[in-house]
């Protein structure tokens, strides 16, 4: 490898370990900082492409800040470049979570007095933290009267911790599968009401 | 069954379905962590909090805290688990993203983005009743001011998670 790709490839990791280190709560809190590094900043991407790559990585499952960083990576310097930017990215939760593990144990928490009371304040509050954006999810999904049943349903059922019926993987599957089964058949319905009319 | 092949299991399963983001894919991590008894349903709400006081999502950070307790302490857990749930959406970034790009307005692509986008609420919702337990509410009537007020400060408000976690620890530390 030249020193001009190394060096390359190491701005690279610094630009995604930066956006790694600095971005709290992951998603989309991060997707603003990485836009600004690498199309406005770094100018390594044009930001129409910046959207679609983003388009992509939403639609895809696991972990956005990661997806948009292996799509990035690759765009700008193929696969080596994916995993460069992609261990950029994990790289400083990765360090901070192992040393917490490390020294911040249940155990440590549990014994130590000062440290189980303050936990104890903060479990509550962590559980309406994910409240929050139950409500606003719904919102932004359009969720009405009509469709809350969808919801509802998925959340009691895996709730009931009754074998399969409780894998939030089967309502992930089936939300797919019903999904385009329902969307073809809505498109089907809106050419045919069209043909109707003319 | 080895240790750090169920885990790698566990963690592939979360990065293959996590659609939806990281709140939604708390009840994937609940189902296949807690569920498999290798931390506690407290353990599980400690780690969630601690995600949202450090950088990065809260998808790695589980990874890496669970894969280091499940493994008895491992480093090698750690790195197991996270490389895990990263391993197939890097997969899917670097040779599903033409195939979607070119058919983002399909029948199918649009389909199942339908049909996900209600069951992701159904999801979260699951993740926070999950949540809802003795383990998190000791008492009814402090844990539950709490958890109401830091609803109300999280949802009407723009102040960032992280000062309702500091905040919420303080009174904890006033009150019990």
């Amino acid at each position: 490898m030249d020193r001009k790709s190394l060096k390359e490839y190491l701005q690279l990791f610094l630009s995604f370990l930066k956006i790694g280190a600095f971005t709290f709560g992951g998603g989309w809190a991060m997707i603003s900082i990485i836009e600004r590094e690498v199309v406005t900043d770094k100018k390594w991407i044009a930001k129409e492409e910046f959207l679609d790559l983003l388009a992509v990585a939403q639609s895809l499952p696991g972990i956005l800040a990661v997806n948009i960083a292996v799509a990035v990576g690759n765009r700008i310097k193929g696969k080596t470049g994916s995993v460069v930017a992609a261990i950029g990215t994990i790289m400083p939760s990765f360090v901070i979570i192992l040393l917490i593990a490390m020294y911040l144990t249940p155990e440590t928490i549990k014994n130590n007095e000062i440290l189980s009371r303050i936990f104890k304040g903060i479990r509550p509050a962590v559980v309406a933290l994910i409240v929050a954006p139950v409500i606003s999810s719904a919102k932004s999904a359009k969720i009405n009267m009509r469709t809350a049943i969808i919801p509802v349903a998925v959340a009691l059922l895996i709730y009931s911790g009754i074998g399969v019926i409780s894998n939030p993987i089967l309502y992930i599957l089936l939300g797919g599968v019903l999904g385009v089964i329902y969307y073809s058949h809505k498109q089907q319905k809106t050419v045919a009401d069209k043909k109707e009319e003319g | 069954m080895n240790i750090y092949i169920k885990l790698i299991i566990a963690y592939v399963k979360i990065g293959l379905f996590g659609f939806g983001g990281g709140y939604a894919m708390l009840s994937l991590i609940e189902r296949e962590i807690v569920g498999s008894g290798w931390i506690t349903s407290r353990m599980f709400t400690d780690i969630v909090a601690i995600s949202q006081m450090t950088p990065g999502p809260i998808g790695i950070n589980s990874a890496t805290y669970i894969g280091y307790v499940a493994t008895g302490e491992s480093v090698l857990g750690s790195i197991a688990a996270t490389l895990a749930v990263v391993l197939p959406s890097y997969m899917l970034v670097l040779y599903a993203s033409n195939y979607i790009l070119k058919h983002r307005d399909s029948v199918v692509v649009q389909g199942v983005f339908t049909g996900l986008r209600p069951v992701v609420v159904g999801l979260i919702a699951s993740a926070a009743l999950l949540l809802m337990n003795k383990d998190n509410f000791p008492d009814y009537t402090w844990s539950i001011a709490l958890s109401v007020g830091a609803f109300c400060v999280v949802y009407f408000t723009k102040i960032h998670p992280i000062w309702v976690i500091i905040a919420s620890g303080i009174a904890g530390l006033i009150i019990y």
